[in-house]
C-alpha cells in the first residue's frame, strides 16, 4: 500500500481519495501536483437529514470559506403519491388524502380541495352557513397552529431553544381543541364535500372562549423573547432578502410577498367560505427579509384570534332550529349524523335505527352513496386559498365520474423553496438556516 | 329519477306553495339537467352488475363557449386579442377556443403561440399577469391526438383576476415550449409535469426528473401506469389493492 490518499489522473482531472487519517498526505500530494489554486471550494451535502430543513430537504451547497456561493435545493425524499391515489378513490375519500400533503395545515388542504369539488358539483352558493362559520374557524386555528410551528423551529435552530418549547406548547392548546372538534389533532379529514364532517361538540364553545382568553398573552411571550432581540435581529435582519420583483418572478405568495409591503391576501381580495364577513386586517412590513416575515406570521396570529372570536360569537348566537352542517342534498350529503358512542364516534344510532329498521330505501341509498359516492359533472376548475405558507391551489379535473380524473395540489412550499437559491447564495452557509426557516417549507406538501 | 318528472313541473309547483324543501330543490335542478349517457355503471371484470343504478350522466363541459364569456372575461380576451393583433398575429391564430366553465376561464393555446401568449399576458398592462402559479398536466388516453394537456393557471394582482391556458398535444410529440424565461417561477412546476407525465418543456433550463427518482423508468401520473399495490388480507377477507377494485363510472 503506498500512500492511504490515493490519487488518479481522469479526464475530469487529478481525484484523491481521502478515506481517513490521511490528510496531511493528500495536503503533502496536493501541494506537490501544483492543485492549490488558493480558494478552497467544497461541497457539502446538507440533507435529506437535518433537523433544521424541516423535513426531508437536500441542499447542495457549495462553499468559498463559508460564503454558499451556489445553493441547489434537492426535493422528492417525501413523495408519497397522494395525487395519483386520489385517482383511485371516491371524492369524499379525497379529503383524507389531500389532508396528508402538507400535514402542518391539514384543515387548508381539505378547504382548497373541497372548494374546488363544490365548484364543479355548481353546489358552492348552497353550502351552509355554519358549516362555512366552521370552516373559517378551523382554518384559523390551524393558521396559529401552523405559524407557531414555524416560528418555533426558527427559534430552535438559531439557539432560542425556549422559543421553540413556547411555540411548541402553544400548538399544543390548537391541537387540543382539533382533537375536541375533528377527534384527531392532525390529518382529520374534517371539512368535506358540502360542508363538514360534524357539528361542534358540546363544550367546544367554552374551550374556545378559554383559548381566547390565554391566547394573546402566550403569543406575548414569544414576542417579548424574539420581537427585539438583538441576538435575534442579527441572525435575521436583511437576511434572505427577496423584494417584490422577485416575489412576482418567482409566484411566491403569503407571509414572503406580504414582507415586501404588498398586502395580497386571497382572504381579502378573492374572498371564499364568507370571509368578507368577518373584520380583520393583513398585516405587512417592507423589510423582505426574515425578521419582516416573522413579524408578518405574529401578526397574523393575533388577526386569526380576531377572526376566531367572530366565529365564536356566531356560533354561539342564538341557533335556528333547523342549522345543519352539511349541504341539504341527499346525493352528495353524507347521510350519516356522527355521534359519539361507548367506542368512539360512529354513525348515529337514529340513523342507524332509520336504516335498518325503517326504511331499505333509506339502507340501499345510504350503501350506494358511501361504497359508490357521487359524481362530480365533467369539467375542471382550480380553487385557491391564502393558506398560512400562501396560495394554496387545488386544480380538479372531473371525467363526469365517482372518481377524481385528476387533482392537483398547488403546493405554496413547493414553490417557494426554488426561490431558496436566490435568498441565499452569496450570503453565509449559517443565514441558510433562517432563510429556509422563514420559507417555513413542509416536506409533506412539497413532495405530496 | 322517474321519466314523468319534467323540468317544466317543478317550475309550476314554486308559485304559492310553502317554500320548497332545498334539498328537494337541489334534486329537480339536477333532474332538469341535459342527459347524455345512460346505461351501466362502467364495471368491468366482474360478472357482478349490482352496479347497475340506471345511470343518467348529464352536463357535459362545454367544448367551446360563445361570447359573452361573462364577468371580466370578455374584457381579458378582447385585451388578448388586441396585444396579439399588436404582435402581427390575430386571436384565432394563437387561441384555438375559449372556454367559459364554472366562472372560469380557459383559452386553448396553440403550442406555437404558447410563449407568445404567456408574454403579453404578462408583459400587457391590460392584461398584467404577473404570477403564474404553475402547470399542472392532464392525461386524457381517450382524446386522441391530443393526450397530453398542460394546464397553466395565471393571477394578475393589479387586476386581481385569474385565467388558465391549456395546451394540448399528441402522446407522440410531447413537445410543449418552456415558459421558465417568461415565468421563473415555472422551473420546478415544468420539472414535475414533465417527471409525471412526460411532457418535454423545449428550451427548459435542466429539465429533470424532481419527485421520482433520477433513475425512474416512466411517468406515474399518466393514465396507463399502473398504481401498484397488493391485497390485503383481513381477518380471512382479501381486500385487492385500490387500482384492482370494482369503479363506477
Amino acid at each position: 500500500m503506498s500512500t492511504s490518499a490515493d490519487q488518479a489522473d481522469t479526464a475530469e482531472g487529478r481525484v484523491y481519495n481521502v478515506s481517513g487519517q490521511d490528510w496531511d498526505e493528500f495536503v503533502a500530494a496536493v501541494d506537490e501536483a501544483g492543485d492549490r489554486t488558493g480558494e478552497e471550494r467544497i461541497v457539502v451535502n446538507m440533507g435529506p437529514q437535518h433537523p433544521s430543513t424541516h423535513g426531508v430537504l437536500r441542499l447542495v451547497l457549495t462553499l468559498d470559506g463559508e460564503t454558499v456561493t451556489e445553493l441547489r435545493p434537492v426535493i422528492g425524499y417525501l413523495h408519497t403519491g397522494i395525487e395519483k391515489n386520489l385517482e383511485y378513490r371516491t371524492w369524499t375519500q379525497g379529503v383524507t388524502f389531500v389532508t396528508r400533503a402538507d400535514y402542518l395545515m391539514p384543515i387548508f388542504n381539505e378547504t382548497a380541495y373541497c372548494l374546488a369539488v363544490e365548484r364543479l358539483l355548481g353546489i358552492e352558493d348552497r353550502i351552509p352557513e355554519r358549516a362555512n362559520v366552521i370552516r373559517v374557524l378551523m382554518m384559523e386555528l390551524n393558521r396559529i397552529s401552523s405559524h407557531l410551528g414555524g416560528i418555533g423551529p426558527l427559534g430552535l435552530e438559531l439557539g432560542a431553544s425556549t422559543v421553540f418549547i413556547y411555540g411548541m406548547r402553544e400548538r399544543e392548546k390548537v391541537l387540543d381543541l382539533f382533537e375536541l372538534i375533528a377527534g384527531l389533532r392532525m390529518n382529520m379529514a374534517f371539512i368535506r364535500p358540502g360542508g363538514v364532517a360534524q357539528d361542534l361538540p358540546s363544550g367546544a364553545i367554552e374551550k374556545l372562549r378559554e383559548f381566547l382568553s390565554v391566547m394573546p398573552g402566550k403569543v406575548g411571550e414569544i414576542r417579548a423573547l424574539f420581537d427585539a432581540a438583538p441576538a435575534f435581529f442579527a441572525r435575521t435582519k436583511g437576511i434572505s432578502y427577496l423584494d417584490l420583483e422577485g416575489c412576482m418572478a418567482f409566484g411566491v405568495t403569503g407571509p414572503m410577498l406580504r414582507a415586501t409591503g404588498l398586502p395580497w391576501d386571497l382572504r381579502k381580495s378573492q374572498p371564499y367560505c364568507g370571509y368578507e364577513t368577518y373584520e380583520f386586517d393583513v398585516p405587512t412590513v417592507k423589510t423582505c427579509d426574515a425578521y419582516g416575515r416573522y413579524r408578518i406570521r405574529m401578526d397574523e396570529i393575533d388577526q386569526s384570534l380576531r377572526i376566531i372570536e367572530q366565529c365564536v360569537d356566531r356560533l354561539a348566537g342564538k341557533r335556528p332550529a333547523h342549522d345543519p352542517v352539511m349541504i341539504e342534498d341527499a346525493k352528495i350529503g353524507w347521510p350519516a349524523r356522527l355521534a359519539l358512542g361507548p367506542d368512539g364516534l360512529g354513525p348515529a344510532p337514529d340513523h342507524i335505527a332509520h336504516i335498518m329498521g325503517q326504511s331499505m330505501e333509506a339502507l340501499i341509498h345510504h350503501f350506494k352513496l358511501v361504497t359508490e359516492g357521487f359524481r362530480v359533472p365533467a369539467g375542471q376548475v382550480y380553487a385557491a386559498i391564502e393558506s398560512p405558507r400562501g396560495e394554496l391551489g387545488a386544480h380538479v379535473v372531473s371525467d363526469g365520474g365517482t372518481r377524481p380524473f385528476r387533482v392537483h395540489l398547488r403546493d405554496p412550499s413547493f414553490n417557494h423553496l426554488q426561490a431558496l437559491p436566490a435568498m441565499a447564495e452569496g450570503g453565509l452557509i449559517a443565514d441558510v438556516i433562517p432563510a429556509i426557516a422563514s420559507i417555513d417549507p413542509v416536506l409533506g406538501g412539497v413532495d405530496r | 329519477m322517474t321519466e314523468t318528472n319534467q323540468p317544466g313541473q317543478a317550475n309550476e309547483a314554486g308559485a304559492g306553495a310553502p317554500a320548497p324543501d332545498p334539498a328537494e330543490l337541489a334534486g329537480r335542478e339536477r333532474l332538469s339537467e341535459q342527459i347524455v349517457r345512460t346505461g351501466m355503471f362502467g364495471v368491468q371484470g366482474t360478472p357482478d352488475t349490482s352496479g347497475y343504478g340506471g345511470l343518467k350522466v348529464r352536463r357535459p363541459p362545454p367544448l367551446s363557449s360563445p361570447r359573452p364569456y361573462g364577468s371580466y372575461f370578455d374584457e381579458v380576451a378582447d385585451a388578448l386579442g388586441g396585444s396579439l393583433e399588436r404582435e402581427g398575429w390575430s386571436f384565432g391564430d394563437a387561441v384555438e377556443r375559449v372556454v367559459s366553465d364554472r366562472g372560469e376561464l380557459t383559452f386553448h393555446v396553440r403550442r406555437d403561440h404558447l410563449i407568445t401568449v404567456a408574454q403579453r399576458l404578462r408583459d400587457d398592462p391590460a392584461l398584467a399577469f404577473e404570477i403564474m402559479t404553475g402547470v399542472s398536466g392532464v392525461h386524457y388516453p381517450r382524446d386522441e391526438g391530443r393526450e397530453l394537456h398542460a394546464v397553466y393557471h395565471f393571477l394578475s394582482i393589479t387586476h386581481n383576476r385569474r385565467v388558465r391556458v391549456e395546451v394540448s398535444v399528441p402522446d407522440a410529440d410531447p413537445h410543449i415550449p418552456s415558459l421558465v424565461g417568461v415565468y421563473p417561477a415555472n422551473d420546478w412546476h415544468e420539472r414535475e409535469t414533465w417527471d409525471f407525465f412526460g411532457l418535454i418543456f423545449d428550451g427548459h433550463p435542466s429539465l429533470t426528473r424532481i419527485e421520482m427518482p433520477d433513475d425512474w423508468k416512466g411517468h406515474p401520473q399518466r393514465k396507463d401506469y399502473p398504481l401498484g399495490g397488493i391485497p390485503v388480507e383481513y381477518r380471512g377477507a382479501t381486500i385487492p389493492p385500490p387500482d384492482e377494485r370494482r369503479a363506477y363510472q
